[in-house]
């Protein structure tokens, strides 16, 4: 109970919105880019290097009065592939979701090929994933796969 | 398949029956090359990159077609060289064209230019990432000489690495239970990916650093040229150069059906004294590249 009381100092409480828990630290930022909270009128709260049982460190993202569908969250799983959304609607937990690899990929991740097409002009870019577990996106426009290791977020 | 108004970009996307599908059609531009089916057609050929071989090919096949060309054979001459973006000058070029065929060094340019035009794209090559015609003509020769894509050996020979050929070929013959035997240097063996591509399809590959040993076993020794630039010490590549150099003493003991493919330019990997024999068949398989280009045109256009 007392660490929790801590832990509601540092990123207080909402009332009505979403909470997205277990992203690593250092992709907080990266989790905010791809949902569009850098440049919003919404309310965003944000925490890094909070204590958790599970992962020792761990970053969150409270948002007010905001409920992400499904595609988003699972653009997110590239960042924080073990990140939950926890739905809050009237201080009450009303659903948790895990993120998922999604199938495609689009406008999110670089082609780690500097000849790719979608390097040289304005391409939006767009992956077929072709391995979910060892994270492998193929490109649409190189037919080269970009691997876990080697992705960069746009 | 319809091909009509579709693009044709990557070999990836056909299936078996769409590949002999198109090898049936070349066919029968193999028997009735001059047909006037595309009198009042233009066809764009936009060389961002030279290739005269593919270039020549193409503008010969619309030619016997009665159709018309227009384009350029090189970027510099092109408004890509005053900074015009890719997507805008094809934008461009499809009010002026039925079809266009082109040729980039940008790696995926062709699914972007097919995706920006308002007709369709023949990717006749996009930097290392995919040249279908020529795997197209590749599969017609092999089935022209020995009557069938099923059940054949197929030696690989030369820079099995970075030749994109190469790579094409083998994921499209993995169709046809092909036995591979993968001839080449160690610093430029099949990449494990594409080896892959055939475990997955329960199909054999055999690999090899010597040629002589391969060429009793094989119906078909598809010879691909290693270039300097691939080796770091120029000692090697003089070393490497020699040995995969095909010779006609070579051939003794070959299988009876035995046919050699290269997609040309030769270099030095097979020696001129090779040219007259009637295992040599490179010159009739940039022929069969006409046929096969005549189809892909014809089909695309709705015009067979
Ligand atoms: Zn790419």
């Amino acid at each position: 109970m007392k660490s929790e009381t801590r832990k509601e100092l540092i990123v207080s409480a909402i009332q009505n919105g979403t909470v997205i828990d277990h992203i690593p630290s250092y992709a907080v930022i990266q989790v905010m880019r791809i949902l569009n909270l850098i440049n919003t009128d919404l309310q965003v709260l944000f925490g890094m290097n909070l204590d958790s049982k599970k992962y020792g460190k761990k970053g969150i993202i409270k948002v007010r009065d905001k409920f992400f569908d499904d595609i988003e969250i699972n653009k997110i799983a590239l960042a924080a592939p073990h990140a939950t959304l926890i739905e809050i609607r009237d201080f009450e937990i009303i659903s948790k979701k895990q993120a998922e690899i999604p199938d495609f990929v689009e406008g999110i991740v670089k082609c780690f090929n500097p000849k790719c097409i979608t390097n040289h002009e304005q391409v939006r870019t767009r992956f077929k994933v072709v391995d979910k577990e060892d994270l492998r996106l193929l490109c649409h426009y190189c037919e080269k796969i970009t691997k876990n290791e080697n992705i960069e977020f746009i | 398949m319809n091909m009509k108004n579709k693009s044709l970009i990557s070999i990836n996307d056909f299936n078996k029956e769409e590949l002999l599908q198109i090898l049936d059609l070349a066919t029968y531009f193999e028997q009735n090359p001059h047909q006037k089916i595309l009198e009042g057609y233009v066809v764009a050929t936009l060389f961002f990159e030279p290739s005269t071989r593919t270039r020549l090919s193409f503008e010969s096949a619309v030619n016997r077609l009665g159709g018309r060309v227009i384009g350029f054979t090189d970027a510099a001459v092109s408004s890509t060289s005053k900074g015009e973006s890719l997507a805008d000058t094809i934008r461009t070029v499809s009010n002026y064209a039925d079809l266009i065929v082109m040729r980039h060094p940008i790696e995926g340019s062709a699914r972007w230019a097919s995706e920006v035009a308002s007709v369709p794209i023949i990717n006749a090559g996009d930097g290392s990432n995919q040249h279908p015609t020529q795997c197209l003509l590749d599969l017609f020769t092999i089935r022209q000489t020995q009557g069938t894509l099923d059940h054949l050996d197929i030696a690989f020979v030369g820079d099995l690495k970075y030749g994109r050929t190469v790579h094409s070929n083998v994921i499209a013959l993995s169709n046809f239970q092909t036995t591979f035997h993968l001839v080449s240097p160690e610093e430029l063996k099949l990449p494990s990916a594409v080896k892959m591509h055939i475990k997955s399809n329960n199909l054999k590959y055999y690999q090899y650093t010597q040629l002589e040993e391969v060429i009793p076993k094989v119906d078909i020794i598809y010879m691909t040229r290693i270039q300097r630039e691939r080796f770091a010490d120029p000692i090697e590549y003089e070393r490497v150069k020699n040995s995969y150099t095909l010779t006609k003493k070579m051939l003794e003991g070959s299988k009876e059906n035995l046919k050699i493919l290269h997609p040309l330019p030769r270099v030095n990997e097979i020696s001129i004294d090779v040219d007259a024999d009637p295992r040599a068949y490179y010159f009739k398989q940039a022929l069969n590249g006409v046929y096969v280009r005549q189809a892909l045109i014809a089909s695309i256009l709705g015009l067979a």
